[in-house]
């Protein structure tokens, strides 16, 4: 008997008798489609040691410029460039090493989704954010954020999301709960979380 | 013992893996009760993280109806399981992954010694993994030649110290910022020797110290928090960023799962994802959490294995009562409201499933005779069911295990006499009597045989009444 | 209203002054009060530890005793929540689903003192008068297994001349726990010593509680230390009036 044949005839002889057709799950819970809070995302955001800017979209040149002015970073290739200040040293990832995207010093992306009550962005892997890699070994994370990415609970993001692109949900910067079971930030992931949220009227 | 016939629930094997303690609970729960810093330690962390998952719990308004579509989901997963793994199975292999089963630890433990063995490395990263820990495979990597990393900074701190994990989600729990000081200054190569006990100070140091590692180590193994059904996607719920680094940078991923981390739907997590933070760490949403399907082409590893492993869990499943300890989704909220647990720390329940779900989870993997002393490990005080996420009746599962364990010969003789004299009215009032008359306990009960004189190490016997009330209604 | 008691075999052999105690304010307040005398034990203690077969028998008793009561009431949030949440499974594990729909007959008539009181007769002020200052140990089944919520201290507000305390940490577990405080002595006194320490800092005379199993715990740890704080069940403090004169020294001796 194979591995495959064994475990499955297990966990047949072990669940007993087939069931009947399964009852539906009860999901009384808040469904998706409520309206999402710019305020709560915000509040949310900062809560767990995000910084926020908000601006209109012709503004987020200077956000980056005051966050990464100087500093060399790497851009998914997509990126639109007018979020680029002329001070930065932007780098597109076109297959760059592991070792030349750790060399940078920043990232900018945008997102695909955030939710408000848990103050999360999702990253899909899109074009204007690129490979996992270059939002995880920059010490610093740059993310622009349109209002309309913006839904109010998990329900609506997951609806919103393919589960066949390669996901990743952050909530603040990187952190530890490990000493003492009180949250610390700033572990392997980017230290420095920069949400730009744009103004609604912005696009 | 294990039973081994083919295509029969079993058990997990004996020697390998760590869910089979060394002694029996009240002996090891002593040595735990006898170290002072452990006590502060543990009475630290537990107090801070209930305060901070009350009030991130208090937030939501749906909370107990997340709790009952999680209890919910998860029913569903155990009458379905064989036919949702194939369909993950499926799933899995067609977005490019390659699925492997595994009946119990040995095999396991095979399977991804060989993996790793074909690519060459001998190193690999380790995102923290209960599952990888349950079937001992950091002990097979290494007979095979293969040094595993634990990235997780609390198994880091667990590995460095040459110490064993004391709870699901924080496995160094036990020790205080000073003492982790005291292990990095000792045991990480190259640490600064003018390091802090500042909590960030020492994350820093970590961040540091594996930096190198996980940009260069061609191999890493996961283990999963939630795996879809119907989509073939696998979760990983973090707070650091090792996950990722685990997740994203190496050629190779090996996943170990066991089969009941599975849920049908996509949607499904909607509900785990809003569960899982709050219970956990307290956290509205932890920092990470990574979701991948099979293999995407130029992002993340290229080969991607996925290990779905039984060891135990199909003798789980065979018991209709026993089986809500599937539900669990390694939360550890029980083990931070848990009494017993905040006072004799991980390390007294031998397994790697400490705390109450250990003492419900443990005994049904190995088989309850070579756990006999966990599911008594509990006052049944009933905090462990309120906290559960998932609604696993804990209290209910302790008694139900209870009733299999095996029991020590004079009890059973003194328990079936009370049952013999409370069943006649007439023999229990001359019982009551006689308890009353003969004063058999000495003043204030010291002088009692054991076990019995364990009550008065700390406590005096009520003295008889002049009248059992009994007596006093007849007379009235 | 006529009222079965059951007595709990605890209360009934250790601590008759609680269950007088609950004859006495169920008679004051105007009601029947009945005892059924083939009641002996619930069969907890043999559940708890494991051996539910055993405990058949003294299932099958508690129902058959029980069976012609409109409504029955204990002084035992514990006893009550082995009644309500475990005597059908008893007997549906060994497979005699009639006794199962019986014990779950007498189940749903079976109250733990302070539910009857507030939910089914509607008082909190049971016109009592106790002059203590008095701290409150909620006890993890009345808590968690029959939610009783803020009931007793409803009830402990109204009473006059009592000045009540609030106990830290009061809903952690005393350690007691049945056969554990025997089986984990080490660990049932390490929760005893927390919850004896956070009743004394209290400053109360009087720790109350109502279950008498917890409080033959807590009371036998207070004793050992010589504390001169006293182990009341809820009944007695419920019970006393003016006219009682009632000191509470009724938990001590009966």
């Amino acid at each position: 008997m194979s591995g495959r044949e064994e475990v499955l005839a297990r966990l047949r002889a072990a669940r007993g008798a087939v069931p009947p057709a399964s009852a539906e799950t009860p999901r009384d819970y808040r469904p998706a489609g409520r309206a999402a809070d710019l305020d709560l995302l915000v509040d949310r955001l900062t809560d767990y040691r995000a910084t926020v800017h908000r601006c209109a979209e012709p503004e987020v040149a200077e956000v980056v410029d005051a966050v990464l002015g100087g500093r060399r970073i790497v851009v998914p290739r997509e990126l639109p460039r007018r979020w680029l200040p002329a001070s930065v040293t932007a780098v597109a990832d076109d297959d760059l090493s592991t070792a030349q995207v750790a060399a940078v010093d920043g990232v900018v992306t945008a997102a695909a989704v955030a939710v408000a009550e848990t103050g999360t962005i999702v990253l899909d892997g899109g074009p204007d954010q690129g490979r996992r890699l270059i939002t995880l070994l920059p010490d610093v994370h740059v993310c622009v954020l349109r209002s309309e990415q913006v839904v109010a609970g998990v329900p609506d993001a997951v609806a919103r999301l393919d589960p066949r692109r390669p996901l990743t949900w952050i909530s603040g910067p990187s952190a530890t709960s490990d000493i003492e079971l009180n949250r610390v930030e700033g572990v392997h992931g980017p230290r420095n979380l920069h949400v730009v949220l744009l103004a609604p009227d912005a696009r | 013992m294990s039973r081994t016939f083919l295509g029969m629930p079993g058990t997990a094997p004996p020697g390998v893996g760590h869910l089979r303690g060394a002694e029996p609970f009240p002996a090891a729960a002593r040595r735990g009760l006898a170290d002072p810093q452990l006590r502060r330690n543990l009475g630290h962390a537990t107090t801070t993280i209930r305060a901070k998952s009350g009030a991130v719990i208090g937030e939501l308004p749906d909370w107990q109806a997340l709790r009952e579509a999680g209890s919910a989901i998860k029913t569903d997963v155990l009458t379905r399981l064989p036919e949702l793994l194939e369909q993950l199975e499926a799933a899995v292999t067609a977005a490019g992954g390659v699925v492997h089963w595994a009946a119990d630890a040995v095999e396991a433990n095979r399977i991804v010694t060989e993996l790793v063995a074909a690519t060459g490395s001998d190193r690999v990263i380790k995102v923290k993994s209960m599952a990888t820990q349950e079937i001992g495979l950091n002990e097979a990597l290494d007979a095979a030649g293969i040094t595993a990393v634990e990235t997780d900074l609390a198994e880091l701190i667990v590995q460095l110290g040459e110490d064993r994990p004391s709870h699901i989600l924080v496995p160094a729990i036990h020790r205080n910022r000073a003492e982790i000081r005291e292990i990095f200054l000792r045991a990480m190569p190259g640490v600064d020797p003018s390091l802090t006990d500042d909590p960030p100070a020492l994350a820093a140091a970590a961040r540091r110290f594996l930096r190198e590692t996980f940009l260069t180590t061609r191999v890493a193994i996961s283990g999963a928090n939630f795996a879809v059904a119907e989509t073939g996607t696998l979760a990983v719920v973090e707070s650091e960023g090792n996950g990722r680094m685990c997740l994203t940078l190496p050629e190779t991923l090996i996943t170990v799962m066991g089969v009941e981390k599975v849920v049908p739907t996509w949607r499904d997590l909607e509900v785990f994802l809003q569960l899982l933070p709050r219970a956990s760490t307290g956290e509205r949403m932890n920092p990470y959490t990574s979701m991948w399907t099979g293999v995407t082409t130029g992002d993340g590893p290229q080969a991607f294995h996925l290990v779905l492993l039984d060891n135990g869990r199909s003798a789980v499943l065979a018991d209709e009562v026993g089986r809500q300890a599937l539900h669990c989704i390694r939360c550890s909220a029980c083990l931070n409201v848990c009494p017993v647990y905040e006072r004799v720390g991980g390390h007294a329940y031998g397994s790697v499933y400490p705390g109450p779900i250990g003492a419900v989870l443990s005994p049904q993997l190995t088989g309850v005779e070579d756990n006999a002393s966990l599911p008594y490990a509990s006052t049944l005080c009933g905090a462990c069911y309120d906290a559960c996420p998932v609604k696993i009746n804990i209290p209910e599962l302790l008694v139900h295990l209870r009733d299999r364990a095996p029991h020590p010969r004079a009890e059973t003789a003194a328990m079936a006499a009370a049952a013999y004299v409370m069943d006649r009215p007439a023999l229990y009032a001359a019982a009551q009597r006689a308890a009353r008359l003969s004063r058999f306990a000495g003043r204030r009960g010291r002088g009692l045989p054991p076990p019995l004189s364990g009550w008065t190490i700390g406590r005096d016997l009520p003295q008889p009444p002049a009248r059992t009330f009994r007596e006093w209604w007849a007379q009235r | 209203m006529r009222v079965a008691l059951f007595v709990t075999c605890l209360a009934d052999t250790l601590f008759p002054a609680a269950a007088q105690a609950t004859v006495r304010l169920l008679e004051r307040l105007g009601h029947q009060v009945v005892f059924p005398p083939e009641q002996t034990c619930c069969g907890q203690m043999h559940v708890n530890t494991g051996y539910s077969a055993q405990a058949l028998p003294l299932v099958r008793r508690h129902v058959r005793a029980f069976e012609a009561s409109d409504v029955v009431v204990a002084p035992s949030g514990s006893c009550v929540g082995s009644v309500r949440h475990q005597h059908a499974t008893v007997a549906r594990r060994a497979g005699d689903e009639r006794l199962a729909s019986r014990a779950e007959a007498v189940a749903g008539r079976t109250y733990e003192l302070s539910e009857f009181l507030v939910d089914v007769l509607g008082v909190t002020d049971v016109g009592a008068y106790y002059p203590h200052r008095v701290t409150y140990h909620p006890t993890c089944h009345s808590l968690r297994m029959l939610r009783v919520g803020d009931r007793p201290l409803r009830l402990l507000r109204e009473v006059r001349g009592l000045d009540l305390v609030e106990l830290p940490q009061a809903e952690q577990c005393c350690g007691f726990g049945g056969t554990f405080a025997v089986k984990n002595a080490d660990t049932s006194t390490a929760m005893l010593a927390d919850k004896l320490r956070h009743v004394q800092s209290t400053g109360a005379d009087v720790c109350a509680a109502g279950d008498a199993s917890c409080l033959m715990h807590i009371g036998g740890g207070l004793a050992r230390l010589r504390t001169g704080v006293r182990t009341v069940h809820l009944a007695e403090i419920l019970a006393s009036t003016e006219r009682s004169g009632s000191t509470g020294r009724t938990a001590v001796r009966a």
